[in-house]
């Protein structure tokens, strides 16, 4: 196990060696003046000269390359124009935001995608499956944030059922004491009841949003592969050994039909952290995404390149506990290495 | 199934072993075009939703052809007097916060956002296709290259890369296309070399390696033509997402600039009105890409039971 | 014959439902099963002999049902029983072990475990003794240090060692019936024979009724007492396995019979309209070829090596071990034989012994690491694979491939497969010499002209066949490899098959190189024989001399392991 885990982590080094180059390159290589970019719209030439200089963009690129690489290491990611602060920094502030809107996100997606996807494949052809049918082809149509805009007309604007969607907390409660940065353990290990419900009630609605959005991948591999796993020749045995329905669904289809659903939690998360970006907009959820599209507006280069290489570094860590996940599940990737 | 497919092929088999010279009882007694146009009608019959997606296809190929002659307002003419106005008789879909037609934009953005769909497809195809291709075909280090290009891409989450090239590439139309390609290029790149690499080693490519057949014309003709109707699943499949991000990037405001009408853009410029109650800004556009994106993601499933031969029997 | 039988089927009828209506499987079949009898159900593929199978212990798929009759197991009817009943008596009472069974097995979860599920299940182990008494099925069937086979996963065993497994999974609650689907199918020669060897121990010892369901009438007639023939659905005769080969009553049983390849037969004894009489008329003594000759083609060492998967040698490279360089795995080692003229030799082994792999070299489809093959008077081996397309040795030696199915291009006529290598390196120009020399082509190969516009899914196995040899012919080739050719077919099919392909070697003048598992049917085309195993030749000789004489002991287990029927 712990040899199949160090392989994995050897695989991920090109994934990150790649994701640094292309970063890099998004910046220096491409078409424009990359210090024009940084100094931002309102720069003046003398301005635009003095960033060049100060970003070492007068130098060979192999030795940009490596002066950006030595800032990586020292966690330096330039700084932002907009709220003058290191990108390092703005970006720890508001990363616990996001992972908490994404982690409930797909909590809530699992718990209805999974079960829905298994009855589906045991009942064929009843109505759960066409439900699931309809929820699978529906979730992927519907643009991310036009759902959220919909969430937010129908249980604020009509039914006003929900705060209104500004962020994690409303203006009242305040702030838990940070431990882990995510409001809802924060809140319950403070004992802080009022705050826990008023961090829920701002968070509920994003994350139904982004749970529609990825129920869809998750509900659908769940069905197939549910599918495929009890026409298989083992669940036939199965059942010829007289085993019981609880038995041969539970302990011999589920487990296996749970190795493509493990690897289409990668496509998963990738959509995941994308939509992130769209509902954070659409809430004014103070993550990295609405950070980085605050950035955008701006013309604020600094932030825009921090954020795209942390979103990859992260996928590329989820990508590494889905292989060891999907270990732990299958013997043949644990013992073969 | 399994059972049904071994019976039904039974008779065909033990009929001809005892009488060589018939015919074999057939699948199809037409041609194999016809049958295809059979199986069509079959799948529209047996799934009326099919039928439904191939409707609605054609409605926005109408929109996006002719789109602009059709609508009964100027996208872009501004109008103070009845900005905000709800549903009516005249404006359909309403008015937006400048008073213009938010039915004659819905219309006329589906050329736009059709287009940049249609462009990035066709550019990851062209450019995932044939890397793809040849990584299976000739594996070694062209396989290696490919990969890892493709393993770089898919290192990143996709939209928030695609975000990241617009940001650097600039902000245009043109580089929402390419930025939608590239991300899509991974998908292309492995579903066709996996589909070539199977076939690589397929009896009837070793076959045409003994007929004297030289390594490109077995990619051209034993390769390639069975590895399309794959692809064009693949195609109509990427479809849907290629517009939801491309109306995803111009919705955080990056490629399309205001006032040209498209679905994310309009969704963006209503979304501030959602919370004061004027739904229909951000409703409309919405409904028109959500519409399209269902639409392509159905005519997805249809063309892969088209194409799908485990269901054709 | 007085007791009633452990298991009577009565008028069975199974439906399955499919998108042209209801379509019947099996048709009114009665068959009955005594206690302690081993039955066996034979049939060609798709006769309805799984199906019926899967009707007693209620597994059908969804799509099927029982539509009419009664099957009675005990005294209790089984198609009216409830689910929770046939759910106690499935593993413990009528138990079924299936063909390819690896598949057969949970592959992520312990083959100890899996033997375990069906003991707690049926209440023949308590979870302390649960251990315990898996471990000791696994020693009923003859698996070697089963405590420790007891912790492996399916993908760490052979395919016999998982078919042992089914078989301990299966007996494990000690059943009053075995239903054994073709459990031996895809497995070598001398496995099948350890595994039914197995299977016929056990049952006799424990006083079980079996049924065997197989499409091999040898291997049904060598292990059962009583054979039930069935086609398309019915049941067209049932005999005492001696009785059926002595005296076959229904024609498709003999038909059947008669396609079996045997000791003592000649090619043309396979096909139905044989004319009866000495074998000496049919089996045409082929001219022998003479020893000084030069032969068509000569094999000197060839080897084959391929690389040894490096695990894990970057991480060791990065903790600093030196990696010991590990010898390729040779899949062919150093072989040497010769083709003569108009010769049919015989390729034999199992498995992975690297036939197959000896013949793609020899085919010029990948390279040899070392050796010559000297093909009239050239060393083609020297040629590298890439640039053989264009040698003018090309179109000299071809190939029938082992799939018929998958050795088709699906968008390709059956005339634009034959016209192929025509088009690539023959003289033929213009559409209409194309045309008239394929429908020559089908002609010869018996295949129907008016089939030739057809693509592959509109044709049978056997049409399939014929395309993929007329293809080879084309141009006349000196020699031509077949690759089991008929492995993918029915024993009718196959016959037909062999025989036209004894007929246009006579008649063309080729020599042919026949890559096979089948004893039987190399004994009936080869004029000689090389037997391997592991990568080297372990015997060569005539074919009389290795199949009726043989002195490698490998040989001898080889024959051995082949079920003869009583005769």
């Amino acid at each position: 196990m712990l040899k199949m885990i160090g392989q994995r982590l050897m695989t991920t080094i090109p994934s990150v060696i790649g994701v640094i180059i292309v970063t890099f390159l998004l910046t220096r290589v491409l078409p424009g003046d990359t210090a024009a970019y940084f100094a931002g719209p309102a720069a003046s030439p003398q301005a635009i000269i003095e960033i060049r200089s100060k970003l070492g963009l007068d130098q060979p690129l192999p030795v940009q390359f490596v002066s950006y690489v030595t800032a990586l290491v020292k966690g330096d990611l330039g700084q932002s124009l907009t709220t003058g602060q290191p990108v390092t920094k703005d970006l720890a502030a508001r990363l616990p935001a996001s992972a908490e809107l994404t982690l409930a996100g797909l909590i809530l997606a699992m718990a209805v995608a999974l079960p829905l996807g298994v009855l589906a494949a045991v009942r064929q052809g009843s109505w759960i499956d066409h439900l699931c049918r309809v929820v699978a082809t529906a979730g992927v149509s519907l643009p991310v944030f036009f759902t959220g805009l919909l969430l937010v007309y129908v249980f604020y604007f009509i039914l006003g059922w929900s705060p209104a969607p500004l962020g994690r907390l409303d203006v009242f409660a305040s702030e838990p004491a940070r431990i882990t940065g995510l409001y809802l353990v924060d809140s319950l290990l403070a004992g802080d009841v009022t705050t826990f419900r008023a961090a829920f009630a701002q968070l509920i609605l994003p994350a139904l949003t982004l749970a529609i959005f990825s129920l869809a991948p998750i509900t659908r591999m769940t069905r197939a592969s549910m599918l495929a796993v009890l026409g298989a020749d083992f669940v036939r045995t199965a059942r010829a050994s007289g085993l019981s329905n609880r038995k041969v669904i539970g302990t011999y289809a589920f487990r296996n039909a749970m190795l493509p659903v493990v690897t289409t939690l990668g496509m998963v998360f990738s959509f995941l952290l994308g939509a992130n970006v769209l509902v954070e907009k659409v809430f004014a959820w103070p993550g990295v995404g609405s950070y980085a599209v605050e950035a955008l507006i701006a013309s604020d280069y600094a932030p825009i390149q921090g954020f795209v290489l942390t979103m990859a570094v992260m996928y590329v860590a989820l990508n590494l506990m889905i292989d060891v996940l999907y270990g732990v599940i299958d013997p043949r990737v644990r013992l073969e290495g | 199934m399994n059972d049904m497919s071994q019976v039904l092929k039974t008779e065909s088999e033990s009929i001809s072993a005892a009488v060589p010279a018939e015919p074999a009882p057939l699948r199809f007694d037409a041609p194999p075009s016809t049958s295809l146009w059979a199986h069509a009608r079959h799948i529209v019959a047996e799934n009326p939703v099919t039928g439904l997606a191939f409707g609605l296809f054609a409605l926005i190929l109408l929109a996006a052809v002719l789109g602009p002659s059709l609508v009964p307002y100027d996208p872009l003419a501004s109008n103070t007097s009845s900005a905000l106005q709800g549903p009516s008789a005249a404006h359909w879909f309403g008015t937006d916060q400048l008073g213009r037609d938010i039915f004659s934009r819905v219309i006329v953005a589906t050329r736009l956002d059709f287009a940049i769909a249609v462009f990035s497809v066709a550019l990851v195809f062209a450019m995932g296709g044939l890397a793809g291709v040849m990584a299976g075909f000739y594996g070694g280090w062209v396989d290696k290259v490919v990969g890892r290009i493709a393993d770089t891409i898919m290192a990143f989450p996709l939209f928030v890369l695609a975000m990241g090239i617009v940001a650097a590439l600039g902000n245009s139309v043109t580089n929402i296309v390419i930025a939608t390609a590239i991300i899509n290029f991974p998908l292309y790149a492995r579903v066709a070399r996996a589909e070539a690499n199977v076939r690589r080693d397929a009896g009837f490519v070793q076959a045409a390696r003994l007929s004297g057949n030289s390594d490109w014309r077995l990619l051209l003709t034993q390769i390639v033509p069975n590895i399309m109707p794959i692809m064009a699943v693949q195609m109509s499949l990427t479809m849907g997402y290629a517009i939801l991000n491309a109306a995803g990037l111009s919705f955080i405001g990056l490629g399309v600039r205001p006032p040209t009408p498209e679905w994310g853009i309009m969704v963006a410029e209503g979304a501030s009105f959602i919370v004061s109650g004027e739904w229909w800004i951000a409703f409309f556009p919405g409904l028109a890409l959500m519409t399209a994106v269902f639409c392509f993601n159905l005519l997805g499933d249809g063309v892969r039971d088209l194409v799908d031969p485990q269901r054709r029997n | 014959m007085t007791a009633p039988p452990l298991l009577d089927i009565k008028n069975l009828t199974v439906e399955f439902a499919t998108r042209r209506g209801a379509v019947q499987a099996v048709k009114s079949i009665d068959v009955s099963v005594a206690k302690g009898e081993t039955v066996a159900i034979v049939g060609e593929s798709g006769s309805g002999k799984s199906v019926t199978s899967y009707a007693v212990v209620r597994i059908l798929d969804r799509a099927g049902r029982v539509a009419e009759g009664s099957i009675s197991f005990s005294g209790m009817d089984l198609v009216t029983a409830t689910e929770r009943q046939m759910r106690d008596l499935r593993g413990r009472e009528i138990s079924m072990i299936f063909q390819n069974p690896r598949a057969a097995l949970n592959p992520i979860r312990k083959v100890g475990k899996q033997i375990e599920d069906v003991l707690l299940e049926h209440v023949q182990a308590t979870r302390a003794t649960a251990r315990e008494k898996a471990i000791e099925a696994l020693t009923k069937v003859k698996i070697a240090r089963p405590e420790e086979r007891y912790d492996a996963y399916p993908f760490e065993l052979s395919g016999g060692m998982c078919q042992r497994v089914v078989i301990a999974l299966a007996l494990a609650c000690q059943p009053q019936l075995l239903i054994a689907d073709e459990p031996t199918t895809g497995l070598d020669v001398t496995t099948q024979k350890a595994v039914m060897d197995l299977i016929v121990e056990l049952t006799r010892e424990r006083g079980m009724s079996t049924i065997l369901i197989t499409h091999d009438l040898g291997l049904a007639a060598a292990y059962c007492d009583k054979v039930v023939v069935m086609e398309k659905g019915k049941v067209v005769e049932t005999a005492s396995a001696a009785d059926i080969f002595r005296n076959p009553q229904h024609p498709y049983t003999r038909k059947l019979m008669q396609a079996t390849p045997r000791i003592g037969m000649s090619l043309a004894d396979l096909l139905p309209d044989a004319p009866k009489g000495p074998p000496a008329q049919a089996a045409a003594p082929r001219p022998a070829p003479s020893p000084d000759a030069e032969p068509l083609m000569r094999v000197e060492n060839l080897v084959k090596e391929y690389p040894r998967p490096e695990t894990g040698a970057f991480f060791a490279k990065l903790m600093g071990k030196a990696e010991e360089p590990k010898s390729a795995f040779r899949a062919v080692d150093s072989i040497s034989f010769t083709v003569a003229k108009g010769e049919t030799l015989g390729l034999v082994g199992e498995s992975g012994c690297g036939k197959s792999t000896t013949s793609m070299m020899i085919t010029r489809l990948i390279d040899p690491s070392g050796g010559k093959i000297i093909f009239d008077g050239t060393d083609i081996g020297a040629i590298p694979a890439k640039q053989f397309a264009a040698s003018a040795h090309r179109r000299r030696i071809q190939m029938v491939f082992q799939d018929p199915t998958d050795s088709l291009n699906p968008r390709f006529t059956a005339e634009r497969a034959i016209a192929d290598p025509i088009m690539r390196m023959g003289t033929i120009s213009g559409r209409d010499a194309l045309r008239a020399r394929c429908e020559e082509l089908a002609r010869l190969v018996g295949l129907p002209v008016e089939l030739i516009d057809r693509f592959p899914h509109q044709l049978s196995g056997g049409q399939k066949a014929r395309v993929g040899i007329a293809r080879a012919i084309a141009l006349d080739p000196d020699l031509v490899i077949l690759d089991e050719p008929t492995a993918a077919l029915d024993v009718s099919v196959q016959a037909v098959v062999l025989n036209l392909l004894e007929e246009l070697k006579g008649r063309l003048g080729m020599s042919y190189l026949f890559v096979s598992h089948d004893l039987n049917v190399v004994r009936l085309l080869c004029d000689r024989v090389i037997v391997m195993k592991t990568g080297a030749i372990v015997e060569q000789g005539t074919a009389e001399q290795v199949l009726g004489n043989p002195q490698a002991e490998y040989t001898k287990e080889l024959l051995t392991a082949i079920p003869h029927p009583p005769l």
